[in-house]
């Protein structure tokens, strides 16, 4: 049911309206700096670089329309998590927009490097990432709270896929010293696409809570052994 | 320890529609029922008023919150047409015993109304009058000894200390409600019952009356009837929301105004009511 002052559900359409919108955009800077990448374009790189903006503009825009609704509407019970929801998503979508950006900054520093076939793991890791984003903003636009919690299941997968990445590039090191530059970059764009999937279940923790009214208390397994690995005897293991 | 489960649902299945606390409630209304001649005003009402809480009664006009919360001391007996059904305690005692002295209890359960409604009097009087006539003062020192202490309480003391003998109605409507409330006080009420006390109020009156009432809470069992959403959140624990007569939900403010379990609650608090 609709509230009795309409101009309210206009304001709470407005929100959904910005949020959607960034999470499209940061979806489609995920893609563009992936397939800059892929294909050594490093036009398209600065283009991913300087199309961060509008992902930070929206979030002041999601921030100025969440605080005017809390200063006029003292919203109350679903609208309230709404809100409340939209704020810290906001922030969530621009930081992943920034791990786009970093991986553009990247792609265009590789790009000055002599070219060298990278790891397939990584373009997995991109495409799942992508695949986590797209299918948590498509619950956030449906309110669907189990969606969103099959896109915060998935982030094992990612991180899985990372611990692959690390050991594949490591081994690249150390086979191939003269790429060191690029191995080092892609060690930080497989980081930055493992955090894109941490973002994501930040995300489907506020759809959630917005939804359910309950803050999500099950914990998930963290995957990402990377922080510990060390040169010892089990280090390619 | 098999059939713990079974048990314990088919418990929670019999327990009345009220929050349970372990704590002794200072007035508890089991299976209220409230009649004005053909009309069914309250249905079946259960509810607990705690000490050192403020209970919000919320509700669209005609839900009956008001009716029920002049049931608690027994305003309804003066409506010819009223009647009521199921059982009202104050410290586990029935209200509606025949041998309870009326008076008396709505000494104990005292009211503030929406409209301030000082008597035509002095200040001094209006505050005085209850304790004279309940013989709570030997001695005209003992009288204004409770006048100044019930005025102080009431946060009025020092805006009338010097201005005791102008009529009560010559105060700003804010005033004028504090000093009913410093009325209600000097008779060492137990539960003060308060409809609407801050509709006729602008803000500042309204924050002055709020202040009072968390003041107040510690003292005496708080039982509050407003429109203001807001307000319920701000100055109560409990949050009771009545619909066409049915106490609908009931439960901690914060819970109430951040995750209420009924719909027709959160459709009422939202704005979305039809």
């Amino acid at each position: 049911m609709e509230h009795i002052v309409k101009s309210y559900d206009a304001e709470i359409r407005e929100l959904r309206s910005l949020i959607s919108r960034m999470g499209g955009l940061v979806e489609d800077q995920l893609s563009a700096a992936i397939t800059a990448l892929s294909e050594y374009d490093v036009e398209l790189a600065a283009k991913v670089k300087a199309g961060d903006r509008q992902i930070d503009d929206l979030e002041i825009q999601v921030e100025n329309t969440a605080v005017s609704i809390f200063a006029r509407r003292a919203p109350v019970a679903d609208d309230l998590r709404e809100i409340i929801s939209s704020l810290k998503m906001s922030a969530v979508l621009e930081r992943a927009g920034d791990y786009a950006k970093n991986i553009a900054k990247r792609t265009i520093a590789i790009a000055q490097e002599r070219p060298v076939g990278f790891p397939p793991t990584i373009v997995q890791m991109s495409e799942l990432a992508a695949t986590m984003l797209r299918d948590v903003m498509d619950a956030y636009v449906r309110h669907n709270a189990d969606a969103a919690m099959d896109v915060w299941y998935r982030d094992e997968q990612l991180d899985n896929l990372h611990n692959t990445a690390y050991r594949q590039l490591i081994a690249r090191m150390v086979e191939m010293p003269d790429h060191i530059n690029t191995w080092t970059h892609l060690l930080m764009i497989a980081k930055n696409l493992e955090r894109i999937g941490d973002q994501t279940t930040n995300l489907a923790e506020q759809i959630y809570y917005s939804v359910k009214g309950t803050i999500l208390e099950d914990t998930r397994p963290k995957h990402d052994l990377t922080s510990s690995v060390t040169s010892g005897p089990d280090a390619s293991a | 320890m098999s059939a713990m489960p079974d048990q314990l649902s088919r418990m929670t299945e019999a327990m009345p529609e009220v929050t349970q606390t372990t704590r002794t409630p200072k007035m508890a209304a089991r299976d209220v029922h409230v009649y004005y001649g053909e009309t069914h005003a309250v249905k079946g009402v259960n509810l607990d008023l705690h000490q050192d809480e403020v209970t919000a009664l919320i509700g669209p006009s005609g839900c009956g919150k008001s009716t029920f919360l002049r049931c608690l001391n027994r305003m309804n007996d003066t409506v010819a047409t009223c009647r009521v059904e199921g059982s009202i305690t104050l410290d586990g005692k029935d209200i509606y015993d025949n041998k309870i002295d009326v008076v008396q209890l709505r000494a104990r359960v005292g009211m503030v109304f929406q409209k301030p409604n000082p008597f035509p009097k002095s200040i001094y009087e209006n505050v005085a009058y209850g304790p004279r006539i309940h013989g709570l003062a030997e001695t005209r020192l003992d009288l204004d000894e409770i006048v100044a202490t019930s005025l102080e309480k009431a946060g009025l003391w020092n805006e009338v200390k010097d201005r005791l003998d102008t009529p009560g109605t010559a105060l700003s409507g804010g005033q004028q409600q504090r000093l009913c409330i410093a009325r209600a006080i000097a008779v060492n009420p137990e539960v003060i019952l308060m409809d609407e006390p801050c509709s006729a109020l602008d803000p500042i009156a309204t924050a002055r009356v709020e202040a009072l009432i968390e003041e107040l809470k510690g003292r005496y069992a708080i039982a509050i009837v407003t429109h203001s959403m807001q307000q319920a959140a701000r100055i109560s624990q409990k949050t009771a929301f009545f619909h066409l007569g049915n106490l609908v939900e009931m439960g901690e403010t914060t819970q109430i105004f951040t995750t209420p379990r009924e719909e027709r609650t959160r459709d009422y608090i939202t704005g979305r009511f039809g």
